[in-house]
């Protein structure tokens, strides 16, 4: 009985987790949808952004450490505090900023060239974002306040202790991005359905060729989504940066979302989210009962540990062998 | 003006076929090759083997080894360093274990094991395609990164979790180990090297080679001419992980002598090598090679310039040496997406008309 409850609180701890997975992995769907590109940068952005948006809060000068290296100075901040809110809008205008740059200085030159050249040139792209935040604010690591709640929710703790007898733990700050990433995926949904540019923006998805034969600028809709790809990362540093501070390892949540990506297939956008909840519930459920001695220990004989880092990639890989576009995936249809 | 085939008359199947058809192309290979063998040994110091030539030499071999399979066979790998890892653990158990057998026999021994992991992990290829795959190779990245962290069986239960090769010698120069020369290591890493190239450089011109090409350029149409999807891409794989695992083992044994597994096979040598393989040319051996030499001599060149010339702090010139070399990765699949080896093609195509254009 104990062990189904911590059980059902690793559960649902797990859901949440893959919430945080699924924000990400959307970011990705969403730039994969409209331009074909996967974006390995996503990761990176999300870091950028809640690097940029920690420096902007407290008045950091930008390339300080460069100006200092390079002219002997020591500036180091312009002395102020800027507001939370005002800030976020900031940093989605330097969002913006990033993908105007990009379409124009890299995407602009690469059309038509293969998917695997893309993928390289995010690769890129990613290094390239890393060293710059790093030169703009300082590469240590760096608190990240917005005035989200944090700690554990004592409410919950209660109740569930009345009810069971045992108080379930949950962070204050995961429900908060469980109903945070709720609202962005339903504004998208409904950006994507209801309004003349997400409209165009399926329509560049579907076919690049037919959509500028009626007029809509691929330009103006890849600029587009790579701000909205900007500002889902800007969403997603701030909720991994207010868990975890904001620093080099928050850039590898990328790498946690590939799988998730797999699992749901690469163009659907329900599929990022179910793909999120199954691996986010898999692999804190997975290491739950192997690293428990009475579990595994009892059943198997052997406990293991710190599976959380290839689980999900074996997971996806093996859903994979029976469903090779993932769960909400187009289907492959090959032709000679 | 003498670099063109005319005048350079064939008269048997075997002479036109060869890999240098060009006589000016056959001499300076020549001449490179007793350049690496008769005199750089007597010249290396520890700077230029640890710095430039071993880290040069090493990553040719495991970026022939990818290029086998993502150039020539098509199939997108993120899995190098996990594979090198492989060959590097497999090699120490190997050294540790039977002392009294010669290390190059441990590394090739290695470079097979490797293989059998690369084609276990490459079976999913038969289903998967695309960047799927690429993904999924992933999944041997983190799993065997974590299995060689977690399991102590593989480093010998040390406290510190690292490996560290013993002392062994060939022909009675220790290759391995503190006591080793820099030429002694030079010597070994290029005769592997040179075995690599050469055997990587036939099979691909042979028929396995043009079934990897044909599975790469469309697996349907190749299934239909008689293409066995299942050995050509195992085979692959196979081929290629034995490469990057002999790499592996050699990075590990031979050049870095104590490594730490996160810290030495994680994920960004995966990239560092697949980078290799892009910006050196998919589908060409001097690609591999050219590949490496630019991603291993840009960090140095960069070093040197921005801390030694300019004497900014070191970790400074990191961050912007990671700006520059990422721009640059940008810049050159802007300019030339089919790499440097296309751009050596393009030199030597001029060449053969110079001094005369048209």
């Amino acid at each position: 009985m104990d062990q189904l409850l911590y059980g059902s609180e690793v559960l649902i701890n797990g859901l949440m987790t893959g919430v945080m997975y699924s924000l990400v992995a959307l970011g990705f769907v969403l730039i994969y949808k409209a331009s074909g590109v996967f974006n390995y940068a996503q990761g990176v952005m999300a870091l950028f952004a809640a690097l940029t948006l920690v420096g902007i809060m407290e008045g950091q000068v930008p390339f300080a450490h460069l100006i200092n290296a390079m002219f002997g100075t020591h500036v180091e901040s312009f002395g102020w505090n800027v507001p939370a809110l005002l800030a976020i809008l900031l940093t989605a205008g330097v969002m913006v900023l990033l993908a105007i740059l990009i379409e124009k200085l890299v995407l602009q030159h690469l059309v038509g060239q293969e998917p695997i050249i893309l993928f390289m040139a995010t690769i890129g792209l990613a290094y390239f974002l890393e060293g710059l935040g790093d030169v703009m604010w300082g590469a240590d690591v760096k608190t990240l306040d917005v005035g989200l709640p944090q700690g554990i929710s004592e409410s919950i703790e209660q109740a569930t202790n009345d009810w069971f007898g045992y108080g379930f733990f949950i962070d204050r700050l995961d429900i908060w991005a469980t109903i945070i990433a709720a609202i962005l995926v339903a504004a998208l949904v409904a950006f994507s359905q209801y309004t003349k540019q997400g409209r165009a923006m399926r329509a560049v998805a579907d076919d690049h060729q037919a959509a500028l034969s009626v007029g809509i600028s691929l330009q103006f809709i890849w600029i587009m989504v790579w701000s909205i790809a900007g500002f889902v990362a800007l969403v997603a540093g701030i909720m991994w940066g207010t868990k975890s501070g904001v620093q080099f390892s928050l850039s590898l949540i990328a790498l946690k979302a590939l799988p998730v990506l797999m699992l749901g297939g690469f163009t659907s956008i329900p599929g990022a989210i179910v793909g999120g909840l199954i691996i986010g519930v898999g692999e804190k459920l997975f290491e739950f009962i192997m690293s428990s001695p009475d579990l595994a220990g009892s059943w198997f004989g052997f406990t293991i540990s710190a599976t959380e880092n290839w689980f999900a990639y074996v997971l996806a890989l093996m859903f994979l062998v029976f469903r090779p576009q993932g769960l909400f995936g187009e289907r492959i249809i090959e032709r000679v | 003006m003498f670099y063109r085939e005319a005048g350079d008359f064939k008269t048997s199947y075997r002479d036109d076929g060869q890999t240098f058809p060009i006589k000016l192309d056959r001499i300076g290979y020549y001449a490179i090759l007793a350049i690496a063998v008769l005199v750089i040994p007597f010249v290396i110091n520890d700077y230029w083997a640890s710095a430039v030539l071993l880290p040069f030499l090493i990553y040719a071999i495991a970026s022939i080894g990818l290029n086998i399979l993502v150039g020539y066979a098509g199939q997108v790998s993120l899995g190098t360093g996990g594979f090198m890892a492989v060959g590097a653990f497999a090699v120490y158990k190997l050294m540790t274990a039977f002392p009294e057998i010669s290390v190059v026999i441990h590394i090739l021994l290695a470079g097979g094991i490797t293989a059998l992991v690369g084609i276990a992990f490459g079976l999913p290829s038969l289903r998967i395609k695309g960047f799927y795959l690429a993904v999924a190779t992933l999944a041997a990245q983190f799993f065997l990164v974590w299995l060689f962290n977690k399991v102590p069986w593989f480093y010998n239960y040390s406290a510190s979790g690292q490996i560290n090769s013993p002392e062994r010698t060939v022909l009675g120069w220790a290759v391995t180990g503190p006591a080793a020369s820099p030429s002694a290591k030079y010597l070994i890493c290029l005769a592997f090297v040179f075995m690599a190239a050469w055997v990587a450089r036939n099979l691909t011109r042979g028929m396995v080679g043009r079934k990897w090409m044909a599975i790469r350029d469309m697996d349907i149409a190749a299934e239909i001419i008689g293409v066995n999807p299942l050995t050509a891409k195992l085979t692959a794989f196979g081929v290629s992980s034995f490469f990057i695992g002999i790499a592996g083992a050699l990075l590990f044994a031979v050049y870095l002598g104590a490594a730490e597994v996160t810290e030495a096979f994680g994920i960004n040598k995966s990239f560092l090598v697949l980078f290799m393989v892009i910006i050196g040319g998919l589908g060409s051996i001097f690609g591999s090679f050219a590949g490496a030499a630019f991603l291993v001599l840009l960090p140095v060149f960069l070093k040197n310039l921005l801390v030694g010339t300019l004497g900014w702090p070191t970790d400074l010139a990191a961050h912007i040496e990671l700006m520059i070399v990422g721009a640059l990765i940008i810049f050159f699949l802007i300019v030339e997406p089919h790499g440097l080896a296309r751009l050596w093609r393009l030199v030597k195509e001029k060449l053969r008309l110079w001094p005369f254009p048209h």
